[in-house]
């Protein structure tokens, strides 16, 4: 067990848990920033998973899924399908919630039930099971191999080798960064999120700014989504999102809806996840084992809220 | 510049004309129809009937935005400002400076810094909004206002959330935009305040102005005078007043706000069943305060306050309201009822609880239609049945049922918080004679109204309440003068020693 955890793969396991809860922790995060509890982020990823094994797969009909440059390109129709439907499903959520004045936490809980019966309807259609997408010949996230770097030992292996996506979420949490603290549509994004009132006497519609943060927030979960079937696993299978879109929601709100934080935290929940795959290996029962992430997502919660609540405090008395 | 704007109820036949580089005083009580009519300068509101001419030109001001663009800026009583954000960024949020895809933030912070300079603000642009103190925020939306090109900039009560430092200072800064050219509109009820910075000012009251005047022609009694002046007297057949025990006791009452600002300053007051305590003043100066914890809404205070012979201190509303008191609120929307219940859900939401109305399980739901039946048709509520919506019901009919409720439980003490403000004036007189008739019955009455007529035709005492004070209590309200009540709401005059806020009898506290 120790051994375990103190190898490389134990750390590749760690990126790869993360990979996926990082993503919609980002959307979360953008979709805060608004002034929005994004809670549909689980049915968009499972959603996203499916279409991004069927997109997919029909980029391998088109560039045919050898490896290489085929590869890569029939993953490149696929995962650029997904990210466009992930963001029309991010419209669609802020359509309901913005234009309809549909109650965003009921719109989501909609949203979440659709995605989970859905997507069984979907693959039971296409084809004809109801459990996993085996059928399917969809094409994966390719995996980065850096030349010199791949022969660095230890190192080497963790930097080199790596699913594309998983280098692609790490590059999300900085250019989300930059968006939110460095563009003006980032600042109106914020400014809104704060104080919609102020945001709109300046003359920002507040409505486009929501729908805009929505659309990447669908977007973002959406390369989340793509991720689980094409990377952490190679194929859909029901439900497979697996509460990860509400553990990114804890995860964002710990880290205080900044980037930068989320990641932090989501690389906690990553470590959470990888120690619960490792410890399937000892004779705990799997049920307890399975609990692990949950379970720090409820202590994280727990010790975050206790720490907002002192830190209030600390600031009630100092006024 | 000329505007003449015409609504319905809010604000008739008012006309206002600015000159360039003025300040001008938008003077009246609340809801005297200032805020409307701002309202409709900014953009928010539209009028139903008049024009707005600008620099000689009729316009039309569609939206907040249309009124920026045409140089009007608005600074609200609420400052519009996002607290985790720098001054900067507040003042260049919506019109960014950018530098390729990003904000160029050391152009933003420079020009901060410079429109800062230009109208001598001195503050840290980097400072963060929610660090810095309500003067210098105050001074933010200023700027934000000029940085968008602001001529006229209208100041909604600019002075209220001030300390008399910051007030001088924002004098200071306002005589300076005077001598560049621009046109302030200062909105305010402080007398004082008008007569050191406005060169004129236009006086409304009940949504019409009284006319536009040169301040420094003017004395403060001219323009208190027309500010509160009564116009119809109400006549009520009151027979005098038989005082029984007390039932409220005050006692060096002192409340602070949440932002720890003084609103009720070691208030001492007595009330006897049979009598009616008339509070009269402008709005904010401690009434709601004082109201919120002798009904028990509010625990944070200092001092005593006995109802009925019992310390309230740590009782709750229940209890309190056991020892039989009723409260009108204020704010009927918010506090008075649950507009999305019905009529006879709002009718028994303090008293549902009663052996009459609440079997072991369920509500008694025949007697409680048969009362509400019974106290619909007492009180002229006008409604299809009990089951409609409290929200649908018109502003008076609200108040109508909110008064049902509250004194269908035969209360000893009443506290009527502005119990007629804003409905109409049938709906008055029956509220107005119900009061009557419960002090007749030996109830205790506190009416708390900005509405000099009624508070000088139904009280049997009448207290002035200025800056969390009494700045005067006459023990016969009927031979109080309204020029002089109006002295004393305005902080003109001011009584040193009080005399008759307290009964002698009952100093065993």
């Amino acid at each position: 067990m120790l051994n375990g955890i103190f190898s490389v793969e134990f750390v590749n396991s760690i990126l790869r848990a993360t990979t996926p809860i990082l993503f919609a922790t980002m959307a979360s995060s953008v979709a805060a920033k608004a002034g929005i509890c994004n809670m549909a982020l689980e049915g968009m990823m499972l959603l996203s998973a499916l279409f991004g094994v069927l997109f997919s797969a029909l980029g391998g009909g088109i560039f045919g899924a050898a490896t290489g440059l085929s590869q890569f390109a029939s993953f490149g129709v696929g995962f650029l399908l997904t990210v466009l439907v992930g963001g029309i499903i991010g419209m669609i959520f802020a359509f309901c919630i913005l234009q309809m004045k549909a109650d965003e936490i009921l719109a989501a809980i909609a949203l979440n039930l659709v995605a989970s019966g859905g997507t069984i309807m979907l693959l039971m259609a296409v084809t004809g099971e109801k459990g996993a997408s085996n059928a399917i010949a969809s094409v994966a996230a390719p995996k980065v191999t850096i030349p010199l770097i791949e022969s660095i030992p230890v190192l080497g292996k963790i930097l080199s080798g790596q699913n594309l996506l998983t280098w692609l979420s790490l590059l999300s949490v900085v250019v989300m960064h930059l968006f939110l603290y460095k563009t003006p549509m980032g600042l109106k994004i914020r400014a809104v999120g704060e104080n919609k009132d102020a945001a709109e006497s300046v003359g920002i519609s507040a409505k486009k700014v929501q729908y805009i943060a929505l659309t990447i927030s669908g977007m973002l979960a959406s390369m989340g989504g793509f991720y689980l079937s094409g990377g952490y696993m190679n194929m859909f299978t029901r439900d497979m999102a697996a509460g990860r879109g509400y553990i990114a929601l804890a995860a964002s709100s710990m880290g205080a809806d900044t980037p930068i934080g989320g990641f932090l935290v989501s690389i906690l929940f990553g470590i959470a996840q990888a120690v619960a795959n490792l410890m399937q290996l000892t004779t705990i029962p799997m049920q307890l084992i399975q609990m692990i992430p949950y379970l720090t997502t409820l202590i994280g919660l727990g010790v975050y809220s206790y720490v907002r609540m002192k830190r209030r405090k600390r600031l009630l008395q100092s006024e | 510049m000329k505007i003449y704007s015409n609504g319905v109820v809010a604000n008739e036949d008012v006309s206002l004309d600015l000159k360039k580089g003025e300040i001008h005083a938008l003077l009246g009580e609340n809801g005297a129809g200032k805020s409307t009519l701002m309202k409709v300068l900014f953009g928010i509101e539209s009028p139903d009937q008049g024009k707005i001419l600008l620099k000689g030109q009729e316009t039309a001001i569609k939206s907040p935005q249309d009124a920026i663009a045409k140089g009007i800026g608005m600074v609200h009583q609420h400052f519009m400002l996002v607290p985790s954000l720098s001054v900067a960024e507040n003042i260049i949020l919506g019109v960014a400076p950018v530098k390729g895809i990003f904000i160029d933030k050391k152009r933003a912070v420079q020009e901060a810094r410079d429109i800062a300079e230009k109208y001598n603000f001195h503050i840290d642009v980097t400072a963060r909004v929610e660090e810095i103190p309500v003067g210098v925020k105050q001074k933010v939306e200023i700027l934000k206002a000029l940085y968008r090109g602001a001529e006229i900039l209208i100041l909604d009560e600019p002075t209220a959330v001030l300390t008399p430092q910051e007030t001088g200072e924002l004098f200071v800064q306002l005589k300076k935009l005077k001598e560049n050219g621009h046109t302030v509109i200062f909105i305010s009820h402080k007398l004082d305040e008008i007569k050191e910075i406005c060169d004129r000012a236009t006086i409304m009251r009940n949504g019409r102005s009284m006319g536009t005047y040169q301040v420094a022609g003017m004395s403060t009694d001219e323009m208190s005078r027309l500010m509160v002046g009564r116009e119809v007297v109400l006549k009520f057949e009151k027979k005098p007043a038989e005082r029984r025990q007390t039932l409220m006791q005050v006692r060096d009452l002192t409340v602070h706000n949440s932002q720890g600002v003084l609103k009720v300053d070691h208030l001492s007051f007595d009330v006897k069943g049979g009598e009616i305590l008339g509070i009269a003043g402008v709005e904010g100066n401690g009434q709601s305060e004082l109201v919120e914890v002798m009904t028990g809404l509010n625990q944070n205070y200092q001092g005593t306050v006995r109802v009925a012979n019992t310390d309230i201190r740590k009782k709750s509303i229940k209890e309190i309201r056991n020892r039989s008191l009723a409260h009108i609120p204020e704010d009927r929307m918010k506090s008075g009822c649950a507009g999305t219940l019905n009529i006879l859900e709002n009718l028994f939401s303090n008293q549902y609880e009663r052996k009459e109305f609440s079997g072991r399980m369920f509500l008694k739901s025949r007697e409680m239609q048969k009362k509400a039946k019974e106290w619909i048709a007492q009180y002229r509520v006008k409604c299809s049945s009990y089951k409609q919506k409290v929200g649908m019901l018109s502003g008076g009919n609200i108040q109508k049922v909110i008064v049902a409720r509250e004194f269908s439980t035969n209360p000893s003490i009443i506290i009527a918080n502005q119990p007629t403000r804003g409905i109409d004036v049938g709906a008055s007189e029956l509220i107005r004679r119900r009061l009557l008739e419960f002090r007749d019955a030996g109830c205790a009455v506190i009416l708390i109204s900005a509405d000099l007529n009624e508070v000088l035709s139904l009280s049997d005492r009448l207290a002035v309440m200025y800056k969390g004070q009494f700045a005067g209590i006459f023990t016969d309200a009927e031979q109080v003068a309204e020029d002089l009540l109006g002295q004393y709401m305005l902080g003109i005059k001011k009584d040193e020693k009080l005399e008759g806020a307290i009964y002698e009898s009952c100093e065993t506290l």
